[in-house]
């Protein structure tokens, strides 16, 4: 009992950190139809920025004040923001009507740059830091002899605070709504008077700020930041890539659905079978989704699209 | 373009398959006037076709993880090598020791096999180092041998403990323990000091260094009356071990084996103090980096692990040590650093004494070495051309790095 508590508390908070991700993914996809393969780099970005942050206000010890936590949450998402505007302004926008594969591998070429770029001295180095604990490592209470740790609930607190706000903002805003008209039909948008580049660069500041918290949420649960280019982060981003793509690419609500199912698979494989094959019951889904049902498990046919 | 005999019979020497590779080799050789010098002139003084005695610089290799997650591993040893070679070159430039100068070259690996594969070749192939220093990482080292050992250029690895490392070839040696020996004193540690019957084991699967020392270790601690309650496996890049220790808590052992790397060792017993486990945990020689507490915190005080040596000890040799690292780099050398300096000034040692610096000779000549006094002890290379040291287990205490007991071997 008490193991079967853990491996769901551990599905809930992994769930949650590839929700935040895959919604990037979605987002971007929706609006522009590209897979965005530079956005695990933001999320890399995303929570080595709230380590840069912590290291400038001096919050690298362990005695830092309540409100640390979600100071630098703001700090981090607003910095990735502003890369991502910047991405899209630079590498994506040029090639707005070029065909899309123009556009898909100058994403590999954005994730490659950042990568590299991120192993500078001058930017975060090559050496794993200990990322700050913003948060108590106690428990803040106990189920069934499981300890549950502040992080825990902040991370999943977090992640449905944002989901619900972008649900909100998506379904109920003119932004929202100017948003799911691009997606539609983007010349059609435009004639109907909606400003289409200032959509999309909301769209990727958005994603990009979502990444940040995920990475930034990601780095206090595990403690250990590795260099950007480390294999750590491809497989984050990958997985939140698939549950995107499981969950229906373009639809918000598969991403989320997508993300807890990757999510808890892993888990329960992973306590339950075996740890070393985690990978291969993630990507087994993608396969059996691919296959199965081909828009992903919450369809292509919804208007829902953002 | 064939500028020495000793070229020319190293392509003779060398598989078809290798041919093509040397010839290029060859061809890059021309451009590279500063490596010929030193490999040239060596083969004057072996083949002794006359009385012109080469002075120039000897070059060695050095492939390292100077970056990535074991980036402590290169730094330090790379630190180590360099203040053996400046105190050999000091030693040269006052008249005080007869012989030629060292100049070394690093070449980063970030820890990933393929780059070590790259670093080493170019290393041989392109600057025609006379001898080779490296790696850190057993399964790294492992990747360097064979090439080493194809290109007949003698290999040194300062700290690799896995013992298949040596049994690439005559071409390949270490100066440090090796696993076998270095899993008995985890074992007899936890089960003489700590008392520990039961023993759960927590290794990474992806390093044939966490593997090897992982059997060795359950190995003896069954040999010694305990039991092993559970076994699990992590993958390099997956930071999240929350199953594995799950079914580890759930086991309730009285010491964890954690044969791994310092970074993802401190982000599992963070892990695991989060999760209540209580139990101490038990490392090798791979836990030794300034890293591991930055990272780990007071998650990892009071955790133990075999080290080649500690800082602390009360010898004349690694008092005097200590203090020259601390006057040129300003830090406290750990084993890493210790061994990259032994292994070094092992090399000075065969390299003065070696008839040629021919590949075959140098390794015959380093096959022979015995008694070579080191920070890290006595170094014999034995037939296997490993050496068998004795082995000291540390207590992490902040900042500290307390030696409990010595293990002879």
């Amino acid at each position: 009992m008490t193991k079967f508590v853990q491996v769901c508390l551990n599905g809930l908070t992994l769930g949650s950190l590839y929700a935040l991700i895959a919604l990037g993914y979605t987002l971007v996809y929706g609006v522009l139809r590209f897979i965005n393969f530079a956005h695990s780099d933001v999320v890399t970005i995303g929570a080595w920025m709230a380590f840069v942050f912590c290291g400038l206000i001096g919050w690298l010890g362990t005695d830092s004040p309540i409100f640390a936590m979600p100071f630098i949450l703001a700090l981090s998402m607003a910095a990735c923001a502003l890369l991502g505007f910047t991405i899209e302004r630079l590498a994506y926008r040029p090639l707005r009507r070029a065909p899309r594969l123009n556009v898909l591998i100058t994403a590999i070429g954005v994730s490659l740059f950042l990568q590299n770029a991120g192993q500078l001295k001058w930017v975060f180095g090559t050496q794993p830091q200990a990322m700050p604990k913003l948060l108590s490592e106690q428990a803040l209470f106990t189920i069934a002899n499981v300890k549950v740790p502040v992080v825990d609930v902040v991370i999943v607190v977090l992640a449905f605070v944002l989901l619900v706000w972008l649900q909100y903002l998506v379904f109920r805003t003119r932004l929202g709504q100017a948003m799911r008209a691009v997606s539609f039909d983007e010349r059609t948008a435009a004639l109907m008077g909606i400003n289409v580049d200032w959509v999309v660069s909301i769209t990727f500041m958005i994603g990009s700020a979502l990444a940040a918290a995920g990475g930034m949420m990601y780095g206090l649960r595990y403690g250990t930041l590795l260099q950007t280019a480390d294999s750590v982060w491809v497989l984050l981003g990958l997985k939140a890539f698939v549950a995107a793509v499981v969950g229906g690419i373009g639809n918000v609500r598969g991403a989320v659905a997508g993300a807890f199912l990757i999510a808890f698979v892993e888990m329960f494989g992973a306590a339950y079978r075996s740890p070393q094959m985690r990978d291969v019951y993630v990507f087994g889904i993608l396969i059996a989704v691919l296959i199965l049902k081909p828009g992903g498990l919450l369809g292509k046919s919804t208007v829902e699209k953002v | 373009m064939n500028l020495t005999g000793w070229r020319s019979r190293r392509v003779r020497s060398v598989s078809s398959l290798a041919l093509a590779v040397a010839a290029l080799a060859a061809v890059s050789g021309c451009e590279q006037k500063r490596n010929t010098t030193g490999g040239g002139g060596g083969t004057a003084t072996g083949t002794g076709t006359g009385g012109t005695v080469a002075t120039g610089p000897i070059l060695i290799g050095h492939y390292a993880s100077m970056t990535g997650a074991e980036a402590t591993f290169g730094q330090s040893t790379d630190q180590g090598i360099r203040l053996a070679i400046k105190e050999r070159n000091a030693a040269i430039d006052a008249g005080t020791l007869k012989g030629r100068k060292i100049t070394l070259s690093t070449l980063d690996d970030a820890g990933k096999p393929q780059d070590a594969g790259n670093a080493v070749t170019r290393l041989v192939t392109q600057e025609k180092v006379t001898a080779l220093l490296g790696e850190v990482a057993s399964g790294l080292s492992m990747v360097g041998g064979q090439i080493a050992q194809q290109y007949k250029v003698p290999m040194i690895s300062p700290s690799s403990t896995n013992p298949q490392v040596t049994q690439i070839g005559d071409m390949v040696f270490r100066v440090c323990f090796l696993d076998d020996f270095q899993g008995m004193v985890m074992a007899k540690f936890a089960r003489e000091e700590l008392k520990a019957q039961k023993a759960a084991i927590l290794f990474d699967q992806g390093q044939p260094y966490s593997k090897g020392l992982a059997d060795y270790a359950e190995k003896a601690f069954k040999e010694m009356g305990g039991t092993v309650v559970t076994r699990q496996a992590y993958g390099s890049s997956d930071p999240d071990v929350s199953a594995q220790l799950s079914s580890i808590k759930e086991a309730n052992p009285d010491v964890v084996f954690l044969p791994g790397y310092y970074t993802q060792a401190a982000n599992i017993m963070r892990q695991a103090r989060k999760l209540g486990i209580t139990a101490p945990f038990v490392g090798g020689d791979g836990w030794d980096s300034d890293k591991l507490e930055e990272i780990g915190g007071d998650a990892v005080q009071g955790s133990y692990y075999s080290n080649h040596y500690s800082p602390e000890e009360d010898s004349p040799v690694v008092k005097n040590f200590v203090a020259k690292y601390k006057a040129e780099f300003g830090s406290l050398p750990d084993g890493l650093a210790a061994l990259g300096y032994d292994a070094a000034n092992l090399l000075f040692v065969a390299l003065d004494k070696s008839p040629s610096l021919g590949g075959t000779d140098l390794a015959a000549t380093i096959a022979g070495i015995k008694d070579f006094v080191g920070v890290t002890g006595t170094i014999t290379i034995d037939p296997q051309r490993d050496a068998s040291k004795s082995a000291v287990v540390v207590k992490v205490d902040k900042g500290r790095r307390v030696p409990v007991k010595r293990y002879a071997p």
